[in-house]
């Protein structure tokens, strides 16, 4: 195949004995690699904790810290788990190699370690590791690390459950009037600032974005982790979202663009939830009653000429620690029976 | 063939994949590590330190199984399985190894000059 060279890799040695570290050093420096040595189990691990290593090549028998412990705290340590390990070593007794495996290790090489097996090997752990920071990254950009980690360890599984969480809808008002007025540019600018604004927001308070559709959002907290208090926590949410735009809009108004204003639902009750998609792309969503009360709660702000609205549940779930005005009962599209608003009125609480 | 001191299908495949002069480079390392291997053996004997003997016989394996001294790692895995236990019970328990490892010493050293 013409496929060009993969970029240099930063591959570490650990091995106590200077022949097999020279030895491996230089095969691996003949593949293009650049390599940097540890003499035994622990100055492995600090060299891994201090610098950003691709992949690690571990003998087992070392003084002071052998590879089944250097496993061990790779496993633990939620920065390095990830890390690709070939186990190079010659290891007397099959039960040896499997501990390895299972105590995580990619691969496992035996000395003297064969060039081209070595090659092969250490091309493939690449390779997977380079698809596994993709995916993180792509994961990472549209959920916080809690998500990112409970897709990860599910495997990417597409499966659904029930779950009690609150939901969050949120848009500009105004948006369409405002794109008309203003070139493309500054549209999509504006669209930037305001989503990494309402992500900060939103992320600091354990929730998770799940959807973005022009200028509106939705978020989910207390879903895919269960949180206590989710209902607390979109509330605040909510608040943190509108101190930002008003931060935004100083900025805005100090070069005489006109001020936004949003517009946010929340209500609080049992979701379906899970990751829709197919496996090659798939998001977590929600669905259910509590969803589209949500979505017609933050429809009504515009009707209500108030910032942040809320069901029942989420009045009860705040036991009075965040000031609420009651509106009284509305009758939401979709819904047969009024519901009960409640606008929230200000700042929380400060924290106990 | 197979009693050789050096096997030379091995020896010449480490020269190949990492290049010949590396290779003497190499050697020169081995011979300078191997006789504190062989002193931590005979150390951690008269001492009693199961796992430093473990290790010492373990590395000097390795090492010879790079360059082809068979016979050598034959003996180090024998003293490496068999542990410090197994060695104590023998009056001289690292003499084949040692005169082994003399051997290998000058088939290397031979080979390098070669």
């Amino acid at each position: 195949m013409a496929e060009p060279d993969p970029p240099l890799a930063r591959l570490l040695v650990a091995d106590d004995n200077k022949v097999n570290r020279l030895l491996l050093t230089r095969g691996l420096e003949l593949q293009g690699h650049s390599v940097s040595c540890a003499e035994n189990g622990r100055i492995a691990l600090d060299m891994l904790r201090r610098e950003p290593f691709d992949l690690l090549l571990l003998d087992i028998e070392m003084p002071e810290m052998d590879g089944f412990q250097v496993l061990e705290q790779l496993t633990a340590d939620p920065k390095l788990r990830d890390l690709p390990v070939i186990v190079t070593s010659s290891l007397e007794g099959l039960d040896n190699i499997v501990r390895c495996i299972e105590l995580g290790a990619e691969d496992y090489l035996p000395k003297p370690v064969n060039a081209v097996l070595l090659k092969a090997r250490i091309g493939a752990s690449l390779e997977k590791k380079r698809l596994r920071d993709q995916q993180k990254e792509l994961v990472r950009r549209f959920a916080t690390s809690e998500v990112a980690q409970d897709l990860e360890q599910s495997g990417f599984a597409l499966g659904g459950r029930h779950v009690r969480g609150s939901v969050m809808f949120s848009d500009i008002r105004g948006f369409t009037a405002l794109v008309e007025s203003q070139p493309p540019e500054e549209t999509i600018e504006l669209l930037n600032a305001y989503y990494a604004l309402m992500f900060d927001a939103i992320n600091d308070h354990g929730g998770v974005v799940n959807q973005m559709i022009g200028d509106g959002l939705m978020a989910i907290f207390g879903a895919p982790l269960p949180m206590t208090d989710h209902g607390v926590a979109a509330v605040r949410a909510a608040l943190e979202m509108v101190e930002r735009v008003e931060l935004l809009n100083t900025r805005r108004l100090a070069v005489d663009k006109p001020a936004i204003r949003i517009g946010v639902g929340i209500a609080t009750g049992e979701l379906v939830a899970g990751y829709t998609g197919t496996q090659k792309r798939a998001t977590y969503t929600c669905i259910g009653d509590t969803v589209n009360l949500a979505a017609r709660l933050e429809e009504h702000t515009k009707l209500a000429q108030r910032t942040i609205l809320i069901d029942p549940a989420t009045c009860a779930a705040l036991g009075g620690r965040i000031p609420v005005d009651l509106l009284g009962a509305v009758a939401l599209r979709g819904k047969a029976l009024p519901v009960e608003v409640y606008a929230v009125a200000g700042r929380p609480a400060p924290c106990a | 063939m197979s009693d050789a001191t050096i096997d030379a299908a091995t020896f010449a495949e480490l020269q190949e994949s990492a290049g010949a002069d590396f290779v003497k480079e190499l050697v020169q390392t081995f011979l300078e590590e191997a006789p504190a291997m062989l002193s931590e053996l005979r150390e951690s004997l008269a001492a009693g330190q199961a796992d430093a003997f473990r290790r010492a016989a373990h590395s000097l394996k390795s090492n010879s199984l790079t360059f082809g001294a068979l016979a050598l790692a034959a003996l180090a895995r024998e003293l490496e399985l068999g542990g410090l236990d197994a060695a104590a019970l023998q009056p001289n328990a690292l003499g084949p190894l040692e005169a082994e490892y003399a051997r290998v010493a000058r088939a290397l050293e031979a080979l390098c000059r070669g």
